[in-house]
């Protein structure tokens, strides 16, 4: 006990140094060291291997199989990238996947966050009967790994006779116990009690409070966890591969799950195919990336 | 406050100390009308189970049942090509698991591959975080680029790797041999396959976890370093006792959900031996129990045994949990420092 540290209010006013800290969360809480060139050269490390196989990716697939499967691979760019990226298109329904995916991650994100609003809300604000053991039961559930629901699942969605539709991977996703966790923590303290009494005084009703009152104030939550659940939809694996076939309406991850296994054998299409599933998110992680690693860092650390 | 005054008198005696941390119940019967309807700020008395409802019909539906369900299946036999027609057959799934020598094989790489890859991912983890957590021109940068692995998806991570990863002309094997050394059969060995497909596990999730230690380093308060620095403590030093036993939650964190993730291990070892598929590679070397779940239910259609498996995959992971616990407890016992 006792060694947890002290929340960071207090000491963020205390230490908050630089201008500077305005430019990402949690900036004025980092340590006023200098960063010396060891850590910048350690730092550049860590990125060129982060992002060599993306790029590399990029490379194999503008390049054709006979040149991949020569040594030493390529390195630098070659000129089949469009000829590839149209093979992936259409021989190996990328286009459709991706169309699909898209689908898939805007319902499954758009539904965790309205439902996981709603009853994060009722939990952190809202006094009622078997609060503590429905909350308790959604954390309890998040450790539970998702093999073991999907043979019954399966059995479920083959008697609804969608294997091969969609809704069998937008319905299981819709809700998440991560989300109302993550919307709990933050309406907790972005909903001071005095302005839903206030709102109350006024008159207005549950939907009243919710839509005005509630929503704005989750707003910046909102769009944290949609991203997380967008991203986390986009890539699904497990339960997509069981649900859905190449053949049917594939997902992106489906679909390259086939070109993996062999269905189209020339691997740099297969590379060009990896690198259209990729780089959609890369746009999105360009786009809001620093909202994104805010909500890594918030919601892993509250969650 | 009232609320603790009504519980001692209208609620069933339990606990009626009040303490700062129990709004969570709500008392039973007799409470007063006003008090009620000053706690719940918001309209009917209805409206909480109305704004939970669309989230635990879903849970219920697509999480829970399923969940109950599995059970039952694992006690029948149930073909996915008649999966209308279970035949009860008790125990017979589970008992043929201790038999299987492909189960305990998968257990075993499970095990491996999920060491080989948790280990190496945090400790490289806690560096990173640590290389960050100091003033430093282009954090955001810096932080963007470790989520980059994380955004790319198992699928398109592990064929770019098993390309890596070829056995004549991959880019591994062409860099061991500029250095001098021999080849390396990264698909059929069965420790350099093992090793090939952790690497990607680490690939993908180092960054990821660098940013939740990172978060948690900076809750600690500087004072401490400061405190620590002016008794002489070396950054090492500083590192070990106050990062450390800070981050103490955050670990917890991570090891928890990563030792999940590699219990469920999937995506990587069936896509890594292209062909292959579900086997995991020619002599099963890097088959995994999330693998054999799928080779058993969706390849040889067993829906009955893939359930069991799946129960043996949640046992194996409570008692390893429980064990964790027991062994924090007795280390809890010994006097530490009271950091």
């Amino acid at each position: 006990m006792g060694d947890a540290p002290h929340p960071g209010r207090a000491v963020r006013s205390r230490t908050a140094p630089a201008r500077r800290s305005r430019t990402a969360p949690g900036a004025g809480l980092v340590r006023t060291e200098r960063a010396g060139w060891g850590t910048y050269a350690l730092l550049a490390l860590f990125t060129a291997v982060s992002l060599f196989p993306l790029l590399w990716t990029a490379v194999a697939a503008s390049r054709t199989s006979t040149r991949l499967a020569a040594t030493p691979p390529p390195f630098r760019f070659g000129r089949n990238l469009p000829g590839n990226l149209a093979s992936a298109w259409t021989d190996a329904r990328l286009g459709e996947a991706l169309a699909n995916t898209a689908l898939v991650a805007g319902t499954v994100a758009a539904g965790t966050v309205l439902f996981s609003t709603l009853a994060g809300f009722a939990f952190a604000k809202l006094r009622f009967r078997f609060r503590g053991t429905l909350l308790l039961l959604v954390a309890g559930t998040m450790l539970i790994p998702p093999q073991l629901g999907v043979v019954p699942l399966y059995l479920l969605i083959a008697r609804l006779r969608w294997t091969d539709e969609l809704q069998a991977v937008i319905l299981p996703s819709l809700v998440s116990a991560f989300g109302v966790f993550f919307m709990v923590q933050h309406l907790r303290r972005a909903l001071p009690a005095e302005v839903l009494e206030a709102a109350r005084m006024d008159g207005a009703g549950t939907l009243r409070t919710v839509w005005h009152v509630v929503l704005p104030a989750a707003r910046p939550a909102m769009a944290v966890l949609g991203m997380l659940s967008f991203v986390a939809a986009w890539n699904d694996f497990f339960w997509p591969v069981l649900a859905l076939t190449q053949t049917g309406n594939p997902t992106v991850q489906v679909a390259l799950t086939g070109l993996g296994r062999g269905t189209v054998p020339d691997q740099s299409v297969v590379m060009a195919g990896a690198l259209l599933g990729t780089l959609p998110l890369l746009v999105v992680l360009a786009l809001f990336g620093r909202h994104i690693v805010g909500g890594v860092m918030r919601g892993a650390v509250k969650g | 406050m009232d609320g603790a005054r009504d519980r001692a008198g209208a609620g069933p005696g339990d606990r009626a100390g009040a303490g700062p941390g129990d709004r969570a119940g709500t008392p039973r019967q007799g409470v007063p009308r006003r008090p009620r309807l000053r706690r719940t700020p918001v309209g009917s008395r209805w409206a909480p189970y109305v704004l939970v409802a669309p989230f635990f019909l879903f849970f219920g539906a697509f999480g829970v049942f399923p969940l109950a369900a599995t059970a039952w299946t694992s006690l029948h036999r149930v073909e996915l090509t008649a999966p209308a027609e279970p035949e009860w057959v008790g125990l017979h799934n589970y008992a043929r698991l201790l038999d299987d020598a492909f189960f305990w094989n998968a257990l075993a790489n499970t095990v491996v591959i999920g060491v080989l890859s948790t280990v190496p991912q945090l400790l490289l983890a806690l560096g990173v975080a640590h290389l960050l957590d100091v003033r430093l021109r282009g954090r955001g940068f810096f932080r963007v680029v470790a989520l980059a692995p994380y955004a790319t998806s198992v699928a398109a991570a592990t064929l770019v790797f098993a390309l890596f990863y070829g056995r004549d002309h991959g880019m591994a094997n062409w860099a061991l041999g500029v250095v001098g050394l021999a080849p390396v059969d990264w698909q059929n060995g069965p420790w350099a396959s093992k090793l090939a497909v952790s690497s990607i596990v680490v690939w993908r999730w180092t960054g990821y976890n660098a940013l939740i230690y990172l978060a948690a380093m900076q809750t600690i308060p500087r004072e401490l370093y400061e405190a620590a620095a002016l008794d002489g403590a070396s950054r090492w030093r500083q590192f070990l006792h106050v990062t450390l036993p800070g981050l103490r939650p955050a670990l917890a964190f991570t090891v928890l959900v990563s030792t999940i993730g590699a219990t469920q291990l999937f995506g990587e070892p069936l896509l890594f031996g292209s062909g292959a598929g579900a086997s995991g590679g020619a002599d099963h070397q890097f088959q995994t129990l999330g693998l054999y779940l799928y080779e058993q239910g969706w390849v040889n259609l067993h829906l009955g045994r893939a359930a069991a498996i799946a129960w043996a995959m949640l046992l194996i992971l409570v008692v390893l949990f429980g064990a964790v616990r027991l062994l924090r407890g007795g280390l809890a016992r010994r006097p530490g420092r009271a950091s």
